[in-house]
């Protein structure tokens, strides 16, 4: 259980890290091409995660290209793959809530002596509540998630065994009870992150 | 100050359930009687590796019915022991196992489908194939039995007359070593795989024979996962049996190093001649459920010990 | 009140897509000069404005900002020298954080971390200290103005840009921003630039007055000039009432 949360905690720490300065960086430029991407993005949000495995585990295959990392059947690998599943989710969240900040605010801040990095935090810190609906919509997605995680991490019993890929081997072993159990504490996990960052969400709202 | 309140109460709340639930599977996740580490751990002078180094990693790649049995959990501490290994097991179907080993990605694999196992050794990803062991695969399906097959010793004919009467069959469909015996089955049985009877539901084991019994339908399943899901409650019953066709052999193959010089190719041979070994063999026979051995040795050194009976 | 340009504009142009909405040949600001900026709606008001403030640059020709020796346009300001400017928009803008916060946030990204005085200080002179843990959305419009006014006060900037502030607002809050901006002006001799669609408003806070139709700056001149004695026929017209806005 702790390494779902292990897994899923660092898959989503490093999904923030590109996500929500790429999702505003990308909700405050104008480019050429940005409409194609956008769409890119949008398609990547609802990227079959299955798929994801497959391709990282042909890349972190021994016969792949980035074989010697020797990460495949590894934690490493399953928080690659979660990162590529959740990544497009923050960035498109984060870029719409950017997005629906009005512009005028922005340029309001520059007019009160703000440089143009502090206006854009500014934007960030005013897109919070979607910024943080988008990191709880990646948390739920890849913490459930079963088929990439069980494809490149291999399901090793105390090494790659996570809660979704325990109740999938439970499931086939016909032991329902103990499968139903790990699926309660899965919903209990996720049930609990949500919250925190309700509160959490709460919180700011206050401040 | 409420809201914070109401938090700390539910993580409480959460903690106290997690607790209890992990105890609960902790207790059930063991089947049998398994050997645990600890136990296997005193007696170690016998075999090479004298000093405590790190574990070295050995990995596995075998059919879903050798860890969903349990034989795996049962028999593999005796291995870690003795070599100071460990052994990562990644369990999936024997198609996606022999791939594995094809691009280097398990150091062995432990697998049953005969043919594909010759083809993967002669196209010189496996050093050998090894017997190890056999399990056999019988015909299952509802107690009404609608296609009226109970008792019949021919499988082939058994598998026609379940087409003729339109019984619902469910198919492994999963390129499985299971779902590569049920379709030279099928092709004995001159039956072309067409209709709303039969179903191939891409799963596992396991998987198949819940939606079977669910269906009321027939499926083709090995002993071993079968008996394992009985003690579950699962209804199907065994309505073909012994029949050679139904001989289901497991081999173990070490991968080429010739081909990936960065797997534990050592290793690999070691488990091979481990898993082969008198001792182990004896270890696979005493592995039961309901009082039944799922798995029946059957390695060159087994076979030279009792050729005598 | 000393005489020194702050602002000089020569040919100053703004375009928008293919639309020039602005075209000014020539325009000075005095230093410590209350400049009300009025014209109908869609005149180019806001937009001089935000040239002023320095947030864009001209398409065409110069506008100069004349700080201490040095003279600057919007593309070689440092950040100090855009610091001693401040402006209010027309709609206010405000952070999703409380009043407080939202008048403390200018200081804070000057790095003044004992700001708190001089924010409580602005919050009594708009008459908000009661509303300072308040969240912008539970406020009024007229207190919504205040507090953006408050937000620039705060700053004690050189250079005060206003853009309708009183527009839309109930008469009480209206003579309470303005005499907010009579006693910044006379207090701390701050350049004030009211844009004002209000001419009543002008002529009871300015020093000087132009006029803006479609773009063009029509008339230029002290507030007795302008509103006594305007050279421009469209000028009396303006007053007069006769332009729709
Ligand atoms: N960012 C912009 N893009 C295109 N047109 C604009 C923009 N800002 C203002 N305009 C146009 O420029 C003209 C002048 O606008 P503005 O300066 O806001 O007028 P005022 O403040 O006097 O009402 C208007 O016709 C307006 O539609
Ligand atoms: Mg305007």
């Amino acid at each position: 259980m702790w390494r779902s949360l292990q897994v899923t905690a660092s898959a989503l720490v490093f999904s923030a890290a590109v996500g929500v300065p790429v999702g505003t960086w990308l909700a405050l430029t104008r480019f050429r091409g940005q409409r194609v991407l956008n769409a890119l993005i949008y398609t990547g949000m609802g990227l079959p995660p299955v798929v994801v495995g497959l391709v990282v585990y042909l890349f972190l295959s021994n016969s792949g290209p980035l074989g010697n990392l020797a990460w495949l059947f590894t934690i490493k690998a399953m928080v690659v793959a979660q990162v590529i599943i959740a990544t497009p989710l923050v960035v498109g969240v984060t870029m719409s809530s950017v997005r629906a900040v009005d512009p005028a605010l922005r340029v309001q801040l520059r007019a009160l002596g703000a440089t143009r990095w502090q206006a854009t935090v500014a934007a960030l810190v005013e897109a919070r509540f979607g910024v943080i609906v988008g990191l709880v919509a990646g948390f739920g997605s890849i913490i459930s998630e079963v088929g990439a995680v069980m494809l490149v991490g291999g399901n090793i019993d105390g090494r790659t065994r996570v809660l979704t890929t325990a109740v999938v081997l439970e499931t086939r072993r016909g032991n329902f009870d103990v499968a139903l159990a790990l699926g309660i504490i899965l919903l209990t996990l996720s049930f609990a992150a949500n919250l925190i960052m309700v509160m959490g969400q709460g919180k700011l709202a206050e401040s | 100050m409420t809201k914070r309140r109401i938090l700390i109460l539910f993580l409480i709340f959460a903690l106290a359930s997690l607790t209890t639930l992990l105890a609960a599977c902790g207790d059930k996740e063991k089947p049998a009687p398994t050997p645990t580490k600890e136990a296997a751990t005193p007696l170690p002078t016998e075999e090479p590796t004298p000093e405590p180094a790190a574990p070295a990693r050995l990995i596995l790649a075998t059919t879903t019915s050798t860890e969903d049995s349990g034989l795996l959990e049962y028999i593999l501490p005796d291995f870690e022991a003795k070599y100071n290994a460990e052994v990562d097991v990644i369990a999936v179907g024997t198609g996606q196992a022999l791939e594995l080993g094809q691009n280097g990605d398990a150091d062995v694999v432990l697998v049953h489908s005969r043919a594909r196992e010759d083809a993967f050794v002669a196209d010189g990803y496996g050093t050998a194939r090894y017997d190890v062991m056999y399990n056999d695969f019988i015909l299952v399906g509802p107690a009404a039995d609608p296609a009226g097959i109970k008792g019949m010793t021919d499988a082939a004919a058994a598998f026609a007359q379940i087409a003729e009467s339109g019984s619902t069959f469910v198919s492994r469909g999963d390129d499985s070593g299971t779902h590569s015996k049920e379709k030279a089955i099928w092709t004995a049985a001159e039956v072309t795989l067409e209709g709303d009877w039969y179903i191939s539901a891409g799963q596992g084991m396991g998987e198949v024979l819940t939606m079977s019994d669910e269906m009321g339908a027939y499926t083709l399943s090995d002993r071993a996962t079968y008996v394992a899901r009985q003690a579950t409650g699962l209804k199907l019953e065994i309505l073909v049996e012994g029949d050679p066709i139904l001989f289901n052999p497991y081999g173990v193959i070490p991968v080429n190093p010739e081909k990936h010089p960065n797997i534990n190719a050592e290793l690999g041979q070691a488990f091979a001649d481990w898993i082969t070994s008198l001792e182990t063999q004896e270890l696979i026979l005493s592995f039961k459920l309901n009082d039944q051995s799922l798995f029946t040795p059957d390695s060159e050194a087994w076979r030279a010990a009792h050729s005598g009976e | 009140m000393t005489s020194a340009p702050l602002y000089t504009l020569r040919d100053v142009r703004q375009v928008y897509g293919a639309r020039t909405v602005l075209d000014i040949p020539a325009l000075t600001v005095q230093r410590g000069e209350v400049l009300a900026v009025v014209g109908p709606s869609g005149a180019g008001k806001s937009t001089l404005l935000r040239l002023m403030a320095l947030l864009e640059a001209p398409a065409q020709g110069e506008m100069l900002l004349h700080l201490n020796d040095e003279r600057v346009t919007a593309e070689t300001a440092s950040i100090a020298q855009r610091r001693l400017l401040a402006m209010v928009f027309q709609r206010p803008a405000l952070l999703s954080r409380n009043v407080r916060a939202n008048v403390a946030y200018g200081l804070r990204l000057r790095g003044e971390r004992n700001g708190q005085k001089r924010v409580e200080a602005a919050l009594e002179r708009v008459s908000l200290t009661h509303l300072a843990n308040a969240h912008p959305r539970t406020l009024s419009g007229g207190e919504m103005q205040r507090v953006a006014v408050a937000r620039a006060l705060v700053l004690e900037p050189r250079v005060l840009l206003l853009d309708e502030p009183t527009a839309n607002l109930d008469p009480y809050n209206v003579r309470l921003i303005e005499s907010l901006i009579r006693e910044q002006h006379t207090a701390h001799e701050t350049t004030i630039i009211l844009v004002t669609h209000n001419i009543f408003q002008a002529r009871r806070l300015a020093t000087r007055v132009v006029l803006l139709l479609e773009g063009a700056l029509i008339e230029e001149g002290s507030a007795e000039e302008f509103f006594d004695s305007p050279r421009d026929p469209r000028t009396a017209a303006f007053l007069s009432g006769e332009f729709v806005y």
